[in-house]
Protein backbone atom coordinates (compact mmCIF):
# COMPACT_ATOMS: atom_id res chain seq x y z
CA UNK A 1 0.00 0.00 0.00
CA UNK A 2 0.97 3.60 -0.28
CA UNK A 3 2.85 4.57 2.66
CA UNK A 4 1.85 8.10 2.62
CA UNK A 5 -2.13 7.64 1.83
CA UNK A 6 -2.29 4.44 2.77
CA UNK A 7 -4.35 3.28 -0.49
CA UNK A 8 -3.54 0.30 -2.90
CA UNK A 9 -0.81 0.56 -4.69
CA UNK A 10 -0.98 -0.74 -8.44
CA UNK A 11 1.30 -2.55 -10.65
CA UNK A 12 2.13 -1.27 -13.90
CA UNK A 13 3.73 -2.62 -16.88
CA UNK A 14 5.60 -2.08 -19.70
CA UNK A 15 3.44 -3.08 -22.24
CA UNK A 16 5.01 -2.39 -25.52
CA UNK A 17 8.06 -4.34 -23.65
CA UNK A 18 5.30 -7.24 -23.29
CA UNK A 19 3.77 -6.61 -26.77
CA UNK A 20 7.01 -7.70 -28.31
CA UNK A 21 7.44 -10.78 -26.96
CA UNK A 22 3.79 -12.55 -26.14
CA UNK A 23 1.78 -14.12 -29.26
CA UNK A 24 -1.68 -16.03 -28.39
CA UNK A 25 0.55 -19.41 -29.85
CA UNK A 26 2.90 -18.35 -26.62
CA UNK A 27 0.49 -17.81 -24.34
CA UNK A 28 -1.46 -21.49 -25.70
CA UNK A 29 1.49 -23.39 -25.20
CA UNK A 30 1.76 -22.56 -21.66
CA UNK A 31 0.60 -24.42 -18.92
CA UNK A 32 -2.96 -25.46 -18.22
CA UNK A 33 -3.06 -22.62 -15.54
CA UNK A 34 -2.68 -19.01 -14.84
CA UNK A 35 0.99 -19.64 -15.57
CA UNK A 36 0.36 -19.10 -19.05
CA UNK A 37 -0.44 -15.75 -18.69
CA UNK A 38 3.21 -15.14 -16.72
CA UNK A 39 4.24 -12.34 -19.11
CA UNK A 40 1.34 -10.19 -17.59
CA UNK A 41 1.63 -11.05 -14.14
CA UNK A 42 3.97 -9.11 -11.31
CA UNK A 43 6.66 -11.85 -10.52
CA UNK A 44 8.57 -13.98 -12.56
CA UNK A 45 9.61 -17.71 -11.91
CA UNK A 46 10.32 -21.01 -13.33
CA UNK A 47 9.07 -22.42 -10.28
CA UNK A 48 5.89 -20.95 -8.82
CA UNK A 49 3.73 -21.55 -6.00
CA UNK A 50 1.31 -23.62 -7.89
CA UNK A 51 -1.45 -26.28 -7.44
CA UNK A 52 -2.76 -25.88 -10.77
CA UNK A 53 -4.96 -22.59 -10.04
CA UNK A 54 -6.61 -21.55 -12.92
CA UNK A 55 -7.42 -22.53 -16.91
CA UNK A 56 -10.99 -23.47 -15.81
CA UNK A 57 -13.81 -24.74 -17.92
CA UNK A 58 -15.92 -21.42 -19.72
CA UNK A 59 -18.83 -23.30 -19.68
CA UNK A 60 -21.52 -21.94 -22.66
CA UNK A 61 -25.41 -22.01 -20.30
CA UNK A 62 -27.93 -22.46 -22.75
CA UNK A 63 -30.27 -23.98 -20.51
CA UNK A 64 -29.81 -21.13 -17.53
CA UNK A 65 -29.62 -18.59 -21.08
CA UNK A 66 -33.35 -19.66 -21.79
CA UNK A 67 -34.89 -19.17 -18.32
CA UNK A 68 -33.37 -16.06 -17.99
CA UNK A 69 -34.56 -14.81 -21.16
CA UNK A 70 -30.67 -14.31 -22.15
CA UNK A 71 -29.09 -14.87 -25.62
CA UNK A 72 -25.14 -16.16 -24.91
CA UNK A 73 -24.53 -16.65 -21.96
CA UNK A 74 -20.93 -18.60 -20.36
CA UNK A 75 -20.51 -19.27 -17.02
CA UNK A 76 -16.89 -19.21 -15.63
CA UNK A 77 -16.48 -22.35 -13.74
CA UNK A 78 -13.97 -21.41 -11.06
CA UNK A 79 -15.46 -24.02 -8.58
CA UNK A 80 -13.09 -26.07 -10.50
CA UNK A 81 -10.12 -24.55 -8.99
CA UNK A 82 -7.63 -26.49 -6.72
CA UNK A 83 -8.75 -25.36 -3.32
CA UNK A 84 -12.72 -24.82 -4.55
CA UNK A 85 -12.72 -20.84 -5.20
CA UNK A 86 -10.49 -18.22 -7.61
CA UNK A 87 -8.87 -17.41 -4.40
CA UNK A 88 -6.07 -19.63 -5.82
CA UNK A 89 -5.20 -17.56 -8.54
CA UNK A 90 -4.03 -14.88 -5.97
CA UNK A 91 -2.67 -16.86 -3.85
CA UNK A 92 -0.25 -18.64 -6.25
CA UNK A 93 0.89 -15.48 -7.41
CA UNK A 94 1.45 -13.90 -4.16
CA UNK A 95 2.97 -16.72 -2.49
CA UNK A 96 5.45 -17.32 -5.21
CA UNK A 97 5.89 -13.34 -5.10
CA UNK A 98 6.38 -13.50 -1.18
CA UNK A 99 9.20 -16.41 -1.67
CA UNK A 100 10.76 -14.69 -4.26
CA UNK A 101 11.11 -11.67 -1.48
CA UNK A 102 11.92 -14.11 1.48
CA UNK A 103 9.51 -14.25 3.60
CA UNK A 104 8.81 -17.65 5.54
CA UNK A 105 5.42 -17.36 6.96
CA UNK A 106 2.09 -16.97 5.26
CA UNK A 107 -0.92 -14.95 6.80
CA UNK A 108 -4.16 -13.81 5.69
CA UNK A 109 -7.38 -12.62 7.58
CA UNK A 110 -10.23 -14.36 5.55
CA UNK A 111 -14.21 -15.35 5.25
CA UNK A 112 -12.86 -18.94 4.25
CA UNK A 113 -11.74 -19.00 0.97
CA UNK A 114 -8.76 -17.30 0.96
CA UNK A 115 -7.96 -19.37 4.21
CA UNK A 116 -8.43 -22.78 2.56
CA UNK A 117 -5.97 -21.74 -0.45
CA UNK A 118 -3.48 -19.70 1.74
CA UNK A 119 -3.00 -22.90 3.61
CA UNK A 120 -3.25 -25.46 1.18
CA UNK A 121 -0.28 -23.46 -1.20
CA UNK A 122 1.96 -22.93 2.36
CA UNK A 123 1.77 -26.06 2.59
CA UNK A 124 2.98 -26.81 -0.90
CA UNK A 125 5.95 -24.48 -1.09
CA UNK A 126 6.95 -25.75 2.60
CA UNK A 127 5.51 -22.15 4.42
CA UNK A 128 4.52 -21.69 7.45
CA UNK A 129 1.02 -20.46 7.58
CA UNK A 130 -1.16 -18.24 9.83
CA UNK A 131 -4.56 -18.13 8.86
CA UNK A 132 -7.31 -15.81 10.89
CA UNK A 133 -10.84 -16.10 10.25
CA UNK A 134 -13.94 -15.44 11.85
CA UNK A 135 -15.42 -17.87 14.23
CA UNK A 136 -18.54 -18.40 12.77
CA UNK A 137 -17.20 -19.44 9.34
CA UNK A 138 -18.91 -22.55 7.83
CA UNK A 139 -17.55 -26.18 8.50
CA UNK A 140 -16.07 -27.39 5.77
CA UNK A 141 -14.14 -23.85 4.86
CA UNK A 142 -12.66 -24.60 8.73
CA UNK A 143 -11.35 -28.18 7.61
CA UNK A 144 -10.49 -27.24 4.36
CA UNK A 145 -8.38 -24.64 6.06
CA UNK A 146 -6.99 -26.90 8.99
CA UNK A 147 -6.33 -29.48 7.43
CA UNK A 148 -2.89 -28.58 6.04
CA UNK A 149 -1.23 -28.32 9.26
CA UNK A 150 -0.63 -24.53 9.61
CA UNK A 151 -2.12 -22.49 12.40
CA UNK A 152 -5.88 -21.15 12.31
CA UNK A 153 -7.00 -18.42 14.89
CA UNK A 154 -11.21 -18.47 14.45
CA UNK A 155 -11.79 -14.90 15.93
CA UNK A 156 -15.09 -13.76 17.80
CA UNK A 157 -16.21 -11.09 15.92
CA UNK A 158 -17.10 -10.54 12.28
CA UNK A 159 -14.69 -10.78 9.07
CA UNK A 160 -14.32 -6.88 9.38
CA UNK A 161 -12.76 -7.73 13.20
CA UNK A 162 -10.25 -10.13 11.76
CA UNK A 163 -9.17 -7.96 8.76
CA UNK A 164 -8.50 -4.99 11.83
CA UNK A 165 -7.16 -7.33 13.76
CA UNK A 166 -4.54 -8.47 10.67
CA UNK A 167 -4.16 -5.16 9.72
CA UNK A 168 -2.45 -4.66 13.23
CA UNK A 169 -0.64 -8.05 13.20
CA UNK A 170 1.23 -6.39 10.17
CA UNK A 171 2.96 -3.66 12.13
CA UNK A 172 3.78 -6.21 14.72
CA UNK A 173 4.78 -8.87 12.54
CA UNK A 174 6.53 -7.70 9.18
CA UNK A 175 8.59 -10.41 8.72
CA UNK A 176 5.31 -12.13 7.82
CA UNK A 177 3.59 -12.48 4.35
CA UNK A 178 -0.19 -11.41 4.80
CA UNK A 179 -1.24 -11.76 1.31
CA UNK A 180 -4.10 -9.57 1.01
CA UNK A 181 -2.14 -6.41 2.60
CA UNK A 182 1.24 -6.51 2.96
CA UNK A 183 1.52 -8.70 -0.56
CA UNK A 184 -1.73 -7.44 -2.05
CA UNK A 185 -0.18 -5.16 -4.47
CA UNK A 186 0.96 -8.61 -6.02
CA UNK A 187 -1.90 -10.77 -4.71
CA UNK A 188 -4.76 -8.52 -6.65
CA UNK A 189 -3.07 -8.92 -9.86
CA UNK A 190 -3.94 -12.82 -9.80
CA UNK A 191 -7.72 -12.31 -10.44
CA UNK A 192 -6.41 -10.31 -13.76
CA UNK A 193 -6.71 -14.13 -15.44
CA UNK A 194 -10.32 -14.68 -15.12
CA UNK A 195 -10.01 -12.54 -18.01
CA UNK A 196 -7.35 -13.62 -19.90
CA UNK A 197 -9.10 -17.06 -19.81
CA UNK A 198 -12.67 -15.63 -20.41
CA UNK A 199 -11.27 -13.40 -23.86
CA UNK A 200 -8.67 -16.75 -24.72
CA UNK A 201 -11.74 -19.27 -24.27
CA UNK A 202 -14.17 -17.53 -26.11
CA UNK A 203 -11.25 -17.46 -29.13
CA UNK A 204 -9.87 -13.93 -28.22
CA UNK A 205 -12.55 -12.13 -27.52
CA UNK A 206 -14.10 -10.15 -25.02
CA UNK A 207 -17.35 -10.60 -23.55
CA UNK A 208 -20.02 -7.93 -23.90
CA UNK A 209 -20.67 -7.82 -20.12
CA UNK A 210 -19.71 -9.60 -17.48
CA UNK A 211 -21.35 -10.51 -13.71
CA UNK A 212 -18.61 -10.40 -10.88
CA UNK A 213 -19.66 -10.46 -7.34
CA UNK A 214 -18.15 -7.82 -4.78
CA UNK A 215 -16.37 -8.69 -1.65
CA UNK A 216 -13.66 -6.61 -1.37
CA UNK A 217 -14.07 -5.36 -4.83
CA UNK A 218 -10.64 -6.31 -5.88
CA UNK A 219 -11.68 -9.37 -8.16
CA UNK A 220 -14.19 -6.81 -10.50
CA UNK A 221 -11.33 -3.97 -10.76
CA UNK A 222 -9.11 -6.56 -11.80
CA UNK A 223 -11.11 -8.43 -14.25
CA UNK A 224 -11.75 -5.09 -16.15
CA UNK A 225 -8.27 -4.47 -15.97
CA UNK A 226 -7.24 -7.89 -17.60
CA UNK A 227 -9.34 -7.48 -20.68
CA UNK A 228 -8.06 -3.93 -21.22
CA UNK A 229 -4.35 -5.29 -20.70
CA UNK A 230 -5.08 -7.85 -23.37
CA UNK A 231 -5.72 -5.28 -26.11
CA UNK A 232 -3.19 -3.45 -25.29
CA UNK A 233 -0.62 -5.82 -25.83
CA UNK A 234 -2.13 -7.09 -29.06
CA UNK A 235 -3.91 -10.21 -28.44
CA UNK A 236 -7.21 -8.90 -29.07
CA UNK A 237 -8.50 -8.03 -32.40
CA UNK A 238 -10.60 -5.31 -31.20
CA UNK A 239 -10.76 -3.21 -28.49
CA UNK A 240 -13.08 -4.39 -25.45
CA UNK A 241 -15.88 -2.24 -24.63
CA UNK A 242 -17.04 -4.69 -20.85
CA UNK A 243 -20.14 -3.76 -19.50
CA UNK A 244 -18.44 -4.34 -15.77
CA UNK A 245 -21.39 -5.16 -13.26
CA UNK A 246 -21.03 -6.07 -9.07
CA UNK A 247 -23.16 -8.53 -7.52
CA UNK A 248 -23.81 -8.26 -3.60
CA UNK A 249 -25.99 -9.25 -1.02
CA UNK A 250 -28.31 -7.38 0.62
CA UNK A 251 -27.35 -8.49 3.96
CA UNK A 252 -23.78 -6.61 3.01
CA UNK A 253 -24.24 -4.27 0.15
CA UNK A 254 -22.18 -1.24 0.28
CA UNK A 255 -21.39 -0.62 -2.94
CA UNK A 256 -24.40 -1.36 -4.45
CA UNK A 257 -26.25 0.96 -2.22
CA UNK A 258 -23.30 3.85 -2.99
CA UNK A 259 -24.21 3.03 -6.85
CA UNK A 260 -28.27 3.24 -6.13
CA UNK A 261 -27.64 6.64 -4.39
CA UNK A 262 -25.51 7.79 -7.15
CA UNK A 263 -23.04 8.59 -4.31
CA UNK A 264 -19.20 7.95 -4.50
CA UNK A 265 -19.14 7.36 -0.70
CA UNK A 266 -19.29 4.29 0.52
CA UNK A 267 -20.97 3.52 3.78
CA UNK A 268 -19.04 0.16 5.79
CA UNK A 269 -22.01 -1.89 6.96
CA UNK A 270 -22.33 -4.38 9.63
CA UNK A 271 -23.06 -7.87 7.35
CA UNK A 272 -25.87 -9.93 8.20
CA UNK A 273 -26.13 -12.58 4.62
CA UNK A 274 -25.34 -16.48 4.10
CA UNK A 275 -23.05 -15.03 1.44
CA UNK A 276 -20.30 -15.04 3.99
CA UNK A 277 -17.44 -14.92 1.50
CA UNK A 278 -19.07 -11.96 0.68
CA UNK A 279 -19.47 -10.38 3.95
CA UNK A 280 -16.94 -7.62 3.98
CA UNK A 281 -18.89 -4.75 5.32
CA UNK A 282 -15.99 -2.26 4.78
CA UNK A 283 -14.58 -3.21 1.32
CA UNK A 284 -11.11 -1.93 0.66
CA UNK A 285 -11.24 -1.50 -2.89
CA UNK A 286 -15.32 -0.88 -3.02
CA UNK A 287 -14.52 2.77 -4.38
CA UNK A 288 -12.65 0.79 -7.35
CA UNK A 289 -15.16 -1.32 -8.31
CA UNK A 290 -17.91 1.44 -7.95
CA UNK A 291 -15.99 3.72 -10.77
CA UNK A 292 -15.42 0.98 -13.19
CA UNK A 293 -19.24 -0.21 -12.99
CA UNK A 294 -20.15 3.36 -13.53
CA UNK A 295 -17.73 3.87 -15.74
CA UNK A 296 -18.13 0.61 -18.04
CA UNK A 297 -21.95 1.55 -18.55
CA UNK A 298 -22.65 -1.72 -15.90
CA UNK A 299 -25.09 -1.88 -13.01
CA UNK A 300 -24.83 -3.29 -9.29
CA UNK A 301 -27.63 -4.82 -7.48
CA UNK A 302 -27.96 -6.92 -4.07
CA UNK A 303 -30.05 -9.95 -4.11
CA UNK A 304 -31.89 -11.43 -0.73
CA UNK A 305 -30.52 -14.72 1.10
CA UNK A 306 -33.50 -16.43 -0.41
CA UNK A 307 -32.61 -15.26 -3.82
CA UNK A 308 -29.28 -16.14 -3.21
CA UNK A 309 -30.23 -19.89 -2.43
CA UNK A 310 -32.57 -19.58 -5.85
CA UNK A 311 -29.94 -19.03 -7.98
CA UNK A 312 -27.67 -21.49 -6.68
CA UNK A 313 -30.42 -24.01 -7.19
CA UNK A 314 -31.03 -22.69 -10.41
CA UNK A 315 -27.16 -22.76 -12.08
CA UNK A 316 -27.44 -26.31 -10.46
CA UNK A 317 -30.59 -27.45 -12.05
CA UNK A 318 -29.88 -26.15 -15.31
CA UNK A 319 -26.37 -26.37 -15.72
CA UNK A 320 -25.46 -28.87 -13.33
CA UNK A 321 -22.68 -26.42 -11.94
CA UNK A 322 -22.86 -26.72 -7.59
CA UNK A 323 -21.89 -23.09 -6.43
CA UNK A 324 -21.04 -21.58 -3.19
CA UNK A 325 -23.51 -18.82 -1.69
CA UNK A 326 -21.35 -16.55 -3.47
CA UNK A 327 -22.49 -18.05 -6.72
CA UNK A 328 -25.90 -18.19 -5.74
CA UNK A 329 -25.30 -13.96 -5.65
CA UNK A 330 -23.86 -13.70 -8.64
CA UNK A 331 -26.76 -15.77 -11.20
CA UNK A 332 -29.51 -14.13 -8.68
CA UNK A 333 -27.67 -10.47 -9.66
CA UNK A 334 -27.67 -11.96 -13.11
CA UNK A 335 -31.04 -12.83 -12.84
CA UNK A 336 -32.13 -9.49 -11.51
CA UNK A 337 -30.41 -7.35 -14.14
CA UNK A 338 -31.68 -9.39 -16.93
CA UNK A 339 -35.43 -9.13 -15.91
CA UNK A 340 -34.86 -5.56 -15.58
CA UNK A 341 -33.26 -5.27 -19.48
CA UNK A 342 -30.01 -4.34 -17.82
CA UNK A 343 -28.30 -7.20 -19.18
CA UNK A 344 -29.61 -7.90 -22.48
CA UNK A 345 -30.44 -10.69 -24.57
CA UNK A 346 -28.21 -9.16 -27.36
CA UNK A 347 -25.20 -9.51 -25.45
CA UNK A 348 -22.22 -12.13 -24.89
CA UNK A 349 -22.70 -12.14 -21.16
CA UNK A 350 -20.22 -14.62 -18.18
CA UNK A 351 -21.20 -14.47 -14.70
CA UNK A 352 -18.11 -15.40 -12.19
CA UNK A 353 -18.99 -18.20 -10.41
CA UNK A 354 -16.00 -18.49 -7.99
CA UNK A 355 -16.43 -21.14 -5.09
CA UNK A 356 -18.12 -24.26 -4.81
CA UNK A 357 -20.85 -25.00 -3.05
CA UNK A 358 -19.30 -28.02 -0.90
CA UNK A 359 -17.85 -24.79 0.85
CA UNK A 360 -21.11 -23.96 2.33
CA UNK A 361 -23.85 -26.87 2.54
CA UNK A 362 -25.26 -25.67 5.23
CA UNK A 363 -26.89 -22.56 3.79
CA UNK A 364 -29.30 -25.83 1.83
CA UNK A 365 -29.93 -28.14 5.11
CA UNK A 366 -33.53 -26.75 5.06
CA UNK A 367 -34.20 -26.46 1.14
CA UNK A 368 -32.68 -29.61 -0.59
CA UNK A 369 -32.04 -33.39 0.33
CA UNK A 370 -34.10 -36.81 -0.83
CA UNK A 371 -37.19 -37.02 -2.72
CA UNK A 372 -38.31 -39.65 -0.06
CA UNK A 373 -36.78 -42.01 1.92
CA UNK A 374 -37.85 -45.40 1.40
CA UNK A 375 -37.93 -48.79 2.05
CA UNK A 376 -35.95 -51.17 -0.25
CA UNK A 377 -38.57 -52.55 -2.01
CA UNK A 378 -40.09 -51.82 -5.41
CA UNK A 379 -43.49 -51.14 -4.02
CA UNK A 380 -42.21 -48.72 -1.34
CA UNK A 381 -39.97 -47.25 -4.70
CA UNK A 382 -43.81 -46.94 -6.70
CA UNK A 383 -45.72 -45.20 -3.67
CA UNK A 384 -42.72 -42.57 -3.14
CA UNK A 385 -42.82 -41.85 -7.27
CA UNK A 386 -46.20 -41.72 -7.03
CA UNK A 387 -46.18 -39.07 -4.00
CA UNK A 388 -43.61 -37.02 -5.40
CA UNK A 389 -44.95 -33.99 -6.85
CA UNK A 390 -42.13 -31.77 -6.86
CA UNK A 391 -41.19 -33.04 -10.36
CA UNK A 392 -42.39 -33.42 -13.68
CA UNK A 393 -43.70 -37.18 -14.26
CA UNK A 394 -40.45 -39.56 -15.77
CA UNK A 395 -41.09 -42.14 -17.72
CA UNK A 396 -40.90 -45.84 -16.62
CA UNK A 397 -41.23 -49.09 -18.26
CA UNK A 398 -45.01 -50.22 -17.04
CA UNK A 399 -44.30 -53.77 -14.91
CA UNK B 1 -6.08 10.79 28.55
CA UNK B 2 -6.55 7.99 25.75
CA UNK B 3 -4.08 5.05 24.37
CA UNK B 4 -3.50 5.96 20.86
CA UNK B 5 -2.65 2.90 18.75
CA UNK B 6 0.01 3.51 15.76
CA UNK B 7 0.09 1.84 12.39
CA UNK B 8 3.81 0.87 11.17
CA UNK B 9 3.72 3.15 8.55
CA UNK B 10 2.91 5.84 10.84
CA UNK B 11 5.79 5.20 13.36
CA UNK B 12 8.18 7.41 12.26
CA UNK B 13 6.86 10.04 12.96
CA UNK B 14 6.71 8.72 16.77
CA UNK B 15 9.93 8.24 16.83
CA UNK B 16 9.01 4.42 16.48
CA UNK B 17 6.52 4.41 19.14
CA UNK B 18 3.77 1.86 18.89
CA UNK B 19 1.42 3.84 21.06
CA UNK B 20 1.27 7.29 23.07
CA UNK B 21 -1.22 8.64 25.53
CA UNK B 22 -2.93 11.66 24.38
CA UNK B 23 -5.40 14.12 25.58
CA UNK B 24 -9.06 15.07 24.35
CA UNK B 25 -12.70 14.58 25.00
CA UNK B 26 -13.22 13.43 21.20
CA UNK B 27 -11.70 11.03 18.85
CA UNK B 28 -11.07 14.58 16.52
CA UNK B 29 -9.61 16.21 19.35
CA UNK B 30 -7.32 13.16 19.90
CA UNK B 31 -6.07 13.26 16.67
CA UNK B 32 -5.44 16.67 16.39
CA UNK B 33 -3.51 16.23 19.54
CA UNK B 34 -1.79 13.45 18.20
CA UNK B 35 -0.90 15.95 15.48
CA UNK B 36 0.26 18.37 17.84
CA UNK B 37 3.00 16.37 19.53
CA UNK B 38 4.00 14.79 16.33
CA UNK B 39 3.92 17.13 13.32
CA UNK B 40 2.73 15.19 10.08
CA UNK B 41 0.27 13.15 11.62
CA UNK B 42 -2.73 15.70 9.90
CA UNK B 43 -2.00 15.49 6.18
CA UNK B 44 -1.74 11.42 6.53
CA UNK B 45 -4.59 10.79 8.28
CA UNK B 46 -6.96 13.69 7.39
CA UNK B 47 -8.63 14.74 3.67
CA UNK B 48 -8.56 18.39 2.50
CA UNK B 49 -12.07 18.58 3.76
CA UNK B 50 -10.88 17.43 7.60
CA UNK B 51 -12.90 14.19 7.38
CA UNK B 52 -10.76 10.68 8.11
CA UNK B 53 -8.91 9.48 4.67
CA UNK B 54 -10.56 6.92 2.30
CA UNK B 55 -8.21 4.58 3.79
CA UNK B 56 -7.34 5.08 7.17
CA UNK B 57 -9.77 3.17 9.44
CA UNK B 58 -10.01 4.94 13.22
CA UNK B 59 -11.20 2.53 15.58
CA UNK B 60 -13.01 3.50 19.47
CA UNK B 61 -11.58 0.21 21.40
CA UNK B 62 -13.75 -2.35 19.06
CA UNK B 63 -15.69 -0.17 17.15
CA UNK B 64 -14.86 2.07 14.20
CA UNK B 65 -15.85 5.28 14.54
CA UNK B 66 -17.80 5.54 11.52
CA UNK B 67 -20.57 3.50 12.80
CA UNK B 68 -20.42 5.99 16.26
CA UNK B 69 -20.34 9.52 15.27
CA UNK B 70 -17.49 9.86 13.14
CA UNK B 71 -15.03 12.39 14.26
CA UNK B 72 -17.47 14.03 17.01
CA UNK B 73 -17.21 10.94 18.88
CA UNK B 74 -17.13 11.54 22.60
CA UNK B 75 -13.73 9.74 24.18
CA UNK B 76 -13.70 8.83 28.04
CA UNK B 77 -10.50 8.35 29.74
CA UNK B 78 -8.70 4.88 29.78
CA UNK B 79 -10.67 4.22 26.35
CA UNK B 80 -7.81 2.89 23.95
CA UNK B 81 -7.87 4.66 19.67
CA UNK B 82 -6.78 2.66 17.08
CA UNK B 83 -5.35 4.04 13.98
CA UNK B 84 -5.47 0.98 11.12
CA UNK B 85 -5.07 1.18 7.18
CA UNK B 86 -7.98 -0.10 5.76
CA UNK B 87 -6.23 -1.46 2.31
CA UNK B 88 -6.55 -5.38 3.44
CA UNK B 89 -9.31 -7.91 3.03
CA UNK B 90 -10.95 -9.89 0.38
Amino acid sequence: MCDFCFGPLEVTYDYERVAATITRERVEAGPRSIWRYADLLPVADAHPVDLGAGFTPLVRADRLAAELGLGELWIKDDTANPTGSFKDRVVSVALTKARQLGFKVAACASTGNLANSVAAHAARAGMDSVVLIPHDLERAKVTMTSVYGGRVFAVQGSYDDVNRLCAELTSEQPEWAFVNVNVRTYYAEGSKTLAFEVAEQLGWRAPDHVVVPIGSGSQLTKVAKGFQELWEVGLLDEEPSVRVSGAQAEGCSPVATAFAEGTDVIRPVKPHTIAKSLAIGNPADGWYALDTIRSSGGSCASVTDAEILDGIGLLARTEGIFAETAGGVTIATLAKLAAQGVIRSDERVVAMVTGHGLKTVEALADVVGPTATIAPTLESFDQAMAADTDHAPTQRSSR
Amino acid sequence: MSKVRIPAQLRTLTGGAGELVIDGSTVGEVLKGLDAAHTGFAERIFDDNGGLRRFVNVFLDEEDVRFLDGLATPVSDGQTISIVPAVAGG
